[in-house]
């Protein structure tokens, strides 16, 4: 199963490579992952995106806890939760594409944020499976250059991951 | 307040930390600090030949003793001749701080000469480590080293130390820190009272248990808990290869070790069980045979310091994530105050049904007059020194046969590479008991092949003078390979044997020591008699033994536990 998991890491040089090392080490799956600084510049934020079985994933959160530099963690998928994750898109965009790519980008409220006479650049926010599915509906064809920022999360409700 | 230069931060925090010996070799990004360390007299440094020596050594100080081991190396090939030391370490959970010379920061990253990664490098094989980026912040790194190294499940940890972090023009003011406190590290000092209720319910309702313990319980000193315990109780108990002293070996509830060349007893008693506790082992690939096939009639209580030791190859019905040493006095206490009491019936039955296996195998070997067997050198050698020596051993098949043939009843005698099975670890590990237990006796038991990987540490023997007694079986082959090979591959032989051996007798006189030679079978007793009456020397006994012998009992592979082979010839 497809799981999101948030952690809270110290601000350290190394930590990150830690994390990334634990995953190929132990032969785990990273499908996406995001990290920058919070609003404490001791803490970074680190989101991943992985599948496994529940026992994998037992050990993956197990695992992450034993890092000395990580201060906390939580499954997101285990309750209600908001997933994000942002895309830039060039699109080829000439003679009639121009009118069908801008509504096709208004259906999924994206926004063309930059323009030239032959190209334009789509700028998408959602989760993975929307902007997945505007990759399918402007067509692979017209597509130049894809950019995803990889899956940020948060839980919903007044759960919060702090210290 | 005192103003210091880096390297005297260094030494002077290991001071404070109590260290009384580093095991180390010098280079040219460590030499600021070897000067502080000459200038001062109350840490103690050992030179070795070989860094990996150095990191045995310290490791096998380390098991004998509870306390952290500490070694200093250069930069460079200094690092990284160290990580199969700290490998091995790392799998058996060993507390050591590994301190790293490291080129200047200011160098870093432009492939200065003896410049490595020694971070990235170590980082799979270490609990943690820590690079120093200001000298000031030296006694805390120093500190939080050996706060990690040695508490929840201990393990090593390297710190690397760029030159300039150590030069002496600069000083600073030295304060040694009296509390560690890291947000993000927060070891368990208490199990869940909750938990150990069940646990203990299920215990005393229990009809065919067996107690499990692992080397969790050593390093958590908690055998004298675990004795109490299994005494109380009246239940068999079995331990695993790393848990051996955990429990008095010559005891009648003691099974002997379990798994892959443990005894016929302890797996058959696994496998019928109906509840197993296992205390501070791990479930390794080594015990349970096939995963899916394991006990499959009991329920599991699993006792351990590391969360993620828990359900991660077998599931536990119970888990319990705290000290072995709490827990178990715990689960004592509450043993008292209930009302409940073990099926005597039931318990009764189990225990004949027990000794009828132990009868039927027990630890046997087909002896001969010609020839010395492996196994009969380790039980004179249990006999001569009282059962109470230490003994470091190598790896192969002369480690399986001092573990089973050695009746350990205590623990942190029995030193060993359990997880990684590192040939050449035992003399260092031997050498670093020996050192600061002068007046025990401390075995190492090899082979010709093991003995070889660390064979410049007689050098290090001589300086330091540490007479320990080299038990070399030589079986004029690496056994273990090719005892795989008999069983799996036909008996090709390929690559097993070692040709052109050394004459050990001249190679140990030529290094100072004193080399005897044992080939027939009558010499064996009065010459190891011999051997151990010379005090004070070190000797390498190199002992003729049978070229052909098996370690058995061994596992089927890919079977349950219970699949066995018992000779050459029988499998059960
Ligand atoms: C460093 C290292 N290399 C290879 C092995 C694989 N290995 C395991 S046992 C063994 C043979 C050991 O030979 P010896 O020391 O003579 O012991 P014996 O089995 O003959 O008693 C080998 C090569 C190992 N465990 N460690
Ligand atoms: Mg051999």
């Amino acid at each position: 199963m497809r799981r999101i998991i948030s952690v809270l890491l110290e601000n350290e040089p190394g930590a990150l490579s830690r994390v990334v090392g634990l995953f190929s080490q132990r032969n785990y799956n990273i499908e996406t992952l995001t990290v920058a600084p919070t609003e404490d510049s001791t803490l970074s934020r680190l989101t991943v995106t992985t599948t496994g079985s529940d026992k994998v994933i037992e050990q993956i959160t197990k695992q992450l806890n034993k890092l000395i530099e990580v201060v906390k963690l939580v499954d997101l998928t285990e309750g209600a939760h908001i997933e994000r994750e942002l895309m830039l898109v060039k699109l080829k965009a000439t003679g009639s594409q121009r009118a069908e790519i801008k509504r096709t980008v208004d259906i999924f409220r994206g926004q063309i944020v930059d323009v030239t006479s032959s190209v334009y650049t789509v700028q998408l926010a959602g989760d993975s499976d929307k902007l997945d599915g505007f990759i399918q509906a402007v067509g692979t064809a017209g597509v130049l250059e894809v950019v995803r920022s990889g899956v940020s999360g948060i839980a919903r409700g007044e759960k919060v991951l702090s210290l | 307040m005192e103003l210091l230069s880096g390297a005297d931060m260094l030494i002077r925090s290991l001071q404070d930390e109590g260290i009384e010996y580093i095991y180390g070799y010098p280079g040219g990004a460590a030499l600021h600090i070897y000067d502080a360390l000459f200038r001062q007299d109350k840490v103690k440094h050992i030179l070795v030949r070989h860094e990996q020596a150095a990191v045995h050594m310290a490791d096998g100080y380390a098991r004998a003793t509870g306390k952290p081991g500490t070694v200093l190396v250069t930069s460079g090939p200094g690092a990284t001749n160290t990580i199969t030391g700290i490998a091995t370490a790392f799998m058996d959970s060993i507390p050591m701080v590994v301190l790293c010379g490291q080129v200047a920061s200011t160098l870093i990253g432009e492939d200065a000469f003896q410049e490595t990664d020694m971070i990235g490098v170590s980082r799979p094989v270490v609990k943690h480590n820590l690079s120093v980026r200001h000298p000031e912040e030296i006694p805390e790194v120093i500190r939080k080293a050996y706060y990690i190294a040695s508490t929840g499940r201990p393990g090593p940890v390297v710190v690397d130390i760029p030159k300039d972090m150590t030069t002496p023009n600069e000083r600073f003011e030295y304060a040694f820190p009296k509390k560690v406190k890291l947000r993000s590290y927060n070891p368990a000092i208490r199990g869940h009272a909750g938990q150990i209720k069940k646990a203990v319910d299920m215990l005393l309702a229990a009809r065919r248990p067996i107690i499990y313990a692992g080397g969790g319980v050593i390093l958590g000193k908690a055998s004298d808990q675990l004795t109490e315990l299994v005494r109380m109780l009246g239940y068999p108990i079995t331990n695993t290869l790393m848990g051996i002293g955990c429990y008095p070996a010559t005891d009648k509830q003691h099974l002997g070790w379990l798994g892959m060349h443990g005894t016929y007893e302890s797996n058959m008693a696994m496998h019928h069980s109906d509840l197993i506790l296992c205390v501070g082992a791990r479930f390794d690939d080594r015990v349970t045979n096939a995963t899916e096939k394991f006990c499959p009639g009991a329920r599991i209580v699993h006792i351990d310091i590391d969360p993620a030791s828990i359900s991660k190859t077998i599931d536990a019905d119970v888990p319990i994530v705290g000290p072995v040493d709490a827990v178990l006095k715990e689960m004592i206490a509450l043993v008292r105050e209930s009302k409940a009491r073990p099926d005597a019936e039931a318990l009764s039955a189990w225990w004949k049904q027990i000794e009828e296996w132990r009868a039927f195998h027990g630890m046997r070997y087909e002896n001969n007059p010609e020839v010395i067997k492996p196994q009969e050198v380790i039980e004179t050698l249990w006999r001569l020194t009282n059962g109470d020596a230490f003994v470091a051993s190598d790896v192969g098949q002369h480690q399986m046969f001092a573990a089973q043939y050695y009746k350990f009843d205590k623990p942190n005698r029995w030193i060993n590479s359990g997880g990684l099975g590192t040939m050449g670890f035992g003399l260092p590990a031997a050498m670093g008991v020996k050192l600061t237990h002068p007046d025990d006796e401390v075995l190492c038991v090899t082979g010709e092949g093991s003995i070889q990987m660390n064979i410049q540490e007689l050098s290090t023997c001589k300086q330091y003078n540490l007479p320990v007694k080299i038990i070399n079986l030589n079986n004029q082959a690496l056994g273990m390979v090719k005892q795989w090979q008999d069983m799996n591959y036909e008996s090709r032989h390929s690559q097993s044997y070692m040709e052109s051996l050394p004459d050990f007798i001249k190679l140990a006189e030529a290094y100072g020591h004193v080399g005897v030679r044992i080939d027939r079978k009558e010499d064996l007793e009065p010459k190891l008699k011999e051997v151990l009456a010379m005090k004070d020397k070190l000797v390498f006994v190199d002992i003729y033994v049978d070229r052909f012998e098996h370690v058995y009992p061994m596992q089927v592979a890919r079977g349950s536990m219970k699949d066995m082979w018992l000779s050459k010839t029988e499998r059960v």
